[in-house]
C-alpha cells in the first residue's frame, strides 16, 4: 500500500478513491475542505437549534418545548456546537489549513498525519455532543457547564459525561492543530518570508495557535476534575468535601476568555486581506496591526474574571479586572481605525467579500463598545447574565466571527473550488443576513437593559414585544442561510471557471499566484519572496 | 397580598385599560417595548444609571463616528471617484492619536466606574440584615435579628389573581421597611442561583458553601421591586422570581408582628 501512496506522490496528483483521498488524507487543502464542510453541516444543526429556540421565545408562554430542561439542553448544545464545531473548525481548521501553508510558501503543514487526526477527532466529538443532548434527558447546563449544576447533584445522568468526553476530543483536536500551525509557521516559511513580511492572516493564525495551546489544556484539566468529581468521588468543586465551585469558574474562564479571541483573531486576519485587496492598497500600519493582535492575545489571558463580577470576588480584584478589560479596547481600536485607514485613499470595489468585511468592521465595533460597558464591574450587577450580554457576544461572534467566516468563504471560494459564484445571489445572501441578524440581536440590548435574564424558556409578558421582533429576525437569518446553500449549489452547477487571480493588483498574497484550484501539491519549487 | 384594596382596584383598572406604564408608580418591573434600564431605585441604582447614561453617550458617539468614517470612505474612495489608489501605509501622528485618544476616553469612564464599584462594597452602613438562600426552585428569606424565616415561591399561572403578574409574583414577598439600607447575606443550598433585582441594582450569585454580601438602598416610597433568578439552575430556572416590597414603617411593623407568628424559626 505504501508503494502505491509513494507512486501517487510522485505523480503529484490526488490519490484516487474516496477512502484514500479523504479518510487517509494528509493534504492540507483536502483537510481544510473537510473542515469547511464539517463546519457548514454543524452550522445548520447549531443554527437550526437557535431558530427553534427563537420560535419558542416568539411569544410568552411555553409553546413547542416540553419544559425548562429541554430549553436548557438546547441552549447548551447551541453554544457548544457554535463554538467548537462551527467557528473554530471553519476559521482555524478550514481557512487556516487551506491558506496558511500557501501564504507562507510551504508545500504543506509540518505534520500532515497529525493534521489528519486533528480533523478526524472532530466527527466523533460532535457525535458525542449530540448524544449528550439526547441521552438521559440531555445536559441542560449552559455552555459554561458550571458545577454544581453540571456535577452529579444537578445532572445525575451520563449526558454530562458524554459532553465532557466530547470536549476532551475537541480539545485534543485543537491542541494538535495548534502545535501543527506553530511548527509550520516557524519552520516552513519560504526563503525571504520573514515574520515581519508574513501576511496578516498567517499572523492571526500563529497567535490563535498560541492561545489554543495555552488555554485549551486548562479547560481539559477543569473538565477532567469535573469528570472525577462526578464519577470517582473527588470533591474539587463540591463544597461539602472542601472544594469550591468558584474554582471551576476561574479555570473555565481562564480558557473561556482566550477562547473568544481564538474565535475572532482569524476573522481579523481575513478581513485585513479583503480590505487590502479591494481597496488596492497595502495594509495601513502593518506592524501596528500585528502587535495589536499580539497585545489582544496577551491581555486576553489576564481578564478572565470579568465573567465573574457577581460571584463574590473581592472588590479590589474586580477593580483590577475592570481596568485590564478596558485596556483591550485600545488594540481593538487600533485595528478598526487601521482598516478604515487602509480604505482611505484606496480605489475600492464592492464585491461580496468586501461587503462582509465592511459589515464586520461596523458590527464588530457595535459589539465592542457594549463590551466596554460590560467591562465595568459596578454596572455589571445590572447587566450580568441579561440579554444585554447575549446581544454583546452575538454582535462580536455571530456578527463578527461568522461574518469573518462568510467573508473568507466568498473571498477564497473561487480559489478553493475553481468556480465563480453568482455575484447577485451572493449579494442577496449578504443583505438578507445583514437585516436578519441585526433584527435578531439589536433588540436584545433593550431586553437586557430592562432586565431579561438569559437561559429562560419563558419571560414576563412585558418582554414580549422585542422578543417577537428578534424571532422574526432569526427567521430572516435562516432564509439567508438557505440562500447561502443556493449560492454554493448554483456555483457548482454553472461551473464558471475562475481565474488564478480574479481580484487584480490588490490581491498580493501567494495564493493568488497559483491556479484556481491550486495543484494538489501547491508549489513544485519554493516561491521566492523579495 | 399586603396591598391595600384601593391599589388593587387601581391595578385592575390599569391592566384592563392596558396602561401597564402606570403600574410603575407602585411597582418596579419591565414594561412593554422598554428600551432603557428600569427607573433607578435608591442610591446604588442611581449611580449605576448615571454611569450607564454616560457610557451610552460615549459608545453611541464612537459607533456613529466609525459608521460615518465608513460611509465617507466608501463614497469618496470608490473606484469611480478615485481610480488610482494611493500607496500610503504609514502615518505616525495618526497612529499615536488613535492609540492615545481611546486611552483618555477609558480614563474618563474609569473614574465614575471605580466610584460606583467601591460604593457597592459599603455593606457596613446598613440598618438591618436579611439572609437570602437560593434553592431549586425558590428563595428563602431569613431575618436573623427577628428570628423569622420563610420560603418564597412563584405563583402558578393558574392561581394568579388579577393584581398579580405572570412569572413575577410570589406567595411570600421579601418585606422591607421603606427608606432603609439592608445588608443581604446571599448563599445557596444546591446548584448556583443569582439574586437579581434590576431596579435596585443588586445581583449576586447564591452559591452553596459561600456567603456573599451585597446591600440594597431601599427608597422612601412604598413600592414592590421585581426580579428573577439569573443563573441557570435547572428545569425551573425561569420560575423563581423575586419580589422585594417596601412598606412604610408602621405597616412593616404590623407585618413583622404577624410574620413572627407565622414564620418563627
Amino acid at each position: 500500500m505504501s508503494e502505491v501512496a509513494h507512486s501517487a506522490d510522485h505523480a503529484h496528483g490526488a490519490p484516487q478513491g474516496f477512502v484514500r483521498r479523504w479518510l487517509y488524507s494528509t493534504n492540507h487543502k483536502d483537510i481544510g475542505t473537510m473542515y469547511i464542510i464539517f463546519s457548514i453541516i454543524a452550522a445548520f444543526i447549531g443554527g437550526g437549534f437557535s431558530v427553534f429556540m427563537r420560535m419558542e421565545l416568539m411569544e410568552p408562554g411555553v409553546q413547542y418545548m416540553s419544559d425548562g430542561h429541554m430549553w436548557n439542553v438546547f441552549t447548551t448544545a447551541h453554544g457548544l456546537i457554535m463554538v467548537f464545531f462551527v467557528v473554530m473548525p471553519g476559521l482555524i481548521g478550514g481557512f487556516g489549513n487551506w491558506f496558511v501553508p500557501i501564504m507562507i510558501g510551504a508545500p504543506d503543514m509540518a505534520f500532515p498525519r497529525m493534521n489528519n487526526i486533528s480533523f478526524w477527532l472532530l466527527p466523533p466529538s460532535f457525535i458525542l455532543l449530540l448524544m449528550s443532548a439526547a441521552v438521559d434527558g440531555g445536559a441542560g447546563v449552559g455552555w459554561t457547564i458550571y458545577p454544581p449544576l453540571s456535577n452529579k447533584l444537578g445532572t445525575p445522568g451520563m449526558s454530562m459525561d458524554l459532553a465532557i468526553f466530547s470536549l476532551h476530543l475537541a480539545g485534543v483536536s485543537s491542541i494538535l492543530g495548534a502545535a501543527n500551525f506553530i511548527t509550520t509557521i516557524f519552520n516552513m516559511r519560504t526563503p525571504g518570508m520573514t515574520l515581519h513580511k508574513m501576511p496578516l492572516f498567517a499572523w492571526a493564525m500563529l497567535i490563535t495557535a498560541f492561545l489554543l495551546l495555552l488555554a485549551v489544556p486548562v479547560l481539559a484539566g477543569a473538565i477532567t476534575m469535573l469528570l472525577t468529581d462526578r464519577n470517582f468521588g473527588t470533591t474539587f468543586f463540591v463544597p461539602e468535601g472542601g472544594g469550591d465551585p468558584i474554582l471551576f469558574l476561574h479555570l473555565f474562564w481562564f480558557f473561556g476568555h482566550p477562547e473568544v479571541y481564538i474565535m475572532i483573531l482569524p476573522a481579523f486576519g481575513i478581513v485585513s486581506h479583503i480590505i487590502s485587496t479591494f481597496a488596492k492598497k497595502p495594509i495601513f500600519g502593518y506592524l501596528g496591526m500585528v502587535y495589536a493582535m499580539v497585545a489582544i492575545g496577551f491581555v486576553g489571558f489576564i481578564v478572565w474574571a470579568h465573567h465573574m463580577y457577581t460571584v463574590g470576588l473581592d472588590v479590589d480584584t474586580r477593580a483590577y479586572f475592570t481596568a485590564a478589560t478596558m485596556v483591550i479596547a485600545v488594540p481593538t481600536g487600533v485595528k478598526i481605525f487601521s482598516w478604515i485607514a487602509t480604505m482611505w485613499g484606496g480605489s475600492m470595489t464592492f464585491r461580496v467579500p468586501m461587503l462582509w468585511a465592511i459589515g464586520f468592521i461596523f458590527l464588530f465595533t457595535v459589539g465592542g463598545v457594549t463590551g466596554v460597558v460590560l467591562a465595568n464591574a459596578g454596572l455589571d450587577v445590572v447587566l450580568h447574565n441579561t440579554y444585554y450580554v447575549i446581544a454583546h457576544f452575538h454582535y462580536v461572534l455571530s456578527l463578527g466571527a461568522v461574518y469573518g467566516l462568510f467573508a473568507g468563504f466568498y473571498y477564497w471560494f473561487s480559489k478553493m473550488t475553481g468556480y465563480e459564484y453568482s455575484e447577485g445571489l451572493a449579494k442577496l445572501h449578504f443583505w438578507v443576513t445583514f437585516i436578519g441578524v441585526n433584527l435578531t440581536f439589536f433588540p436584545m440590548h433593550f431586553l437586557g437593559l430592562a432586565g431579561m435574564p438569559r437561559r429562560y424558556i419563558d419571560y414576563p409578558d412585558a418582554f414580549a414585544g422585542w422578543n417577537y421582533v428578534a424571532s422574526i429576525g432569526s427567521y430572516i437569518s435562516a432564509a439567508g442561510a438557505i440562500i447561502f446553500l443556493i449560492v454554493i449549489a448554483e456555483a457548482f452547477i454553472s461551473r464558471r471557471k475562475a481565474a488564478a487571480n480574479p481580484y487584480g493588483e490588490g490581491a498580493t498574497t501567494l495564493e493568488w499566484q497559483v491556479s484556481s484550484p491550486p495543484p494538489y501539491h501547491t508549489f513544485d519549487d519554493l516561491p521566492k519572496v523579495k | 397580598m399586603t396591598l391595600p384594596s384601593g391599589k388593587s382596584i387601581f391595578y385592575v383598572v390599569a391592566s384592563l385599560a392596558g396602561l401597564f406604564v402606570s403600574q410603575s408608580v407602585f411597582a418596579a418591573l419591565p414594561e412593554p417595548w422598554q428600551i432603557g434600564m428600569q427607573p433607578a431605585a435608591g442610591s446604588i441604582a442611581e449611580k449605576a444609571t448615571s454611569l450607564h447614561n454616560l457610557l451610552l453617550v460615549i459608545i453611541t458617539a464612537i459607533s456613529v463616528f466609525v459608521l460615518a468614517l465608513l460611509v465617507y470612505v466608501c463614497l469618496r474612495f470608490r473606484a469611480k471617484s478615485n481610480p488610482v489608489a494611493s500607496k500610503t501605509s504609514h502615518n505616525v501622528v495618526i497612529e499615536v492619536l488613535w492609540t492615545v485618544v481611546p486611552v483618555l476616553i477609558l480614563v474618563v469612564i474609569a473614574v465614575p466606574s471605580f466610584r460606583l464599584l467601591y460604593y457597592l462594597d459599603q455593606t457596613k452602613d446598613t440598618d438591618m440584615v436579611i439572609k437570602v438562600t437560593g434553592n431549586q426552585w425558590y428563595w428563602n428569606y431569613e431575618y436573623p435579628d427577628e428570628q423569622i424565616s420563610f420560603d418564597s415561591y412563584m405563583i402558578d399561572e393558574a392561581d394568579l389573581t388579577e393584581d398579580q403578574i405572570r412569572l413575577l409574583s410570589v406567595d411570600n414577598e421579601m418585606i422591607v421597611p421603606a427608606g432603609s439600607r439592608i445588608k443581604l447575606l446571599i448563599t445557596g443550598n444546591d446548584v448556583m442561583h443569582s439574586f437579581f433585582v434590576p431596579s435596585l441594582a443588586v445581583q449576586t450569585y447564591s452559591i452553596a458553601g459561600r456567603i456573599n454580601e451585597a446591600w440594597i438602598d431601599v427608597p422612601e416610597e412604598p413600592k414592590a421591586y421585581y426580579g428573577q433568578c439569573n443563573q441557570i439552575c435547572g428545569v425551573n430556572h425561569a420560575y423563581m422570581p423575586i419580589v422585594v416590597r417596601a412598606l412604610p414603617q408602621d405597616e412593616y411593623d404590623a407585618w413583622l408582628a404577624s410574620a413572627k407568628q407565622e414564620f418563627a424559626l
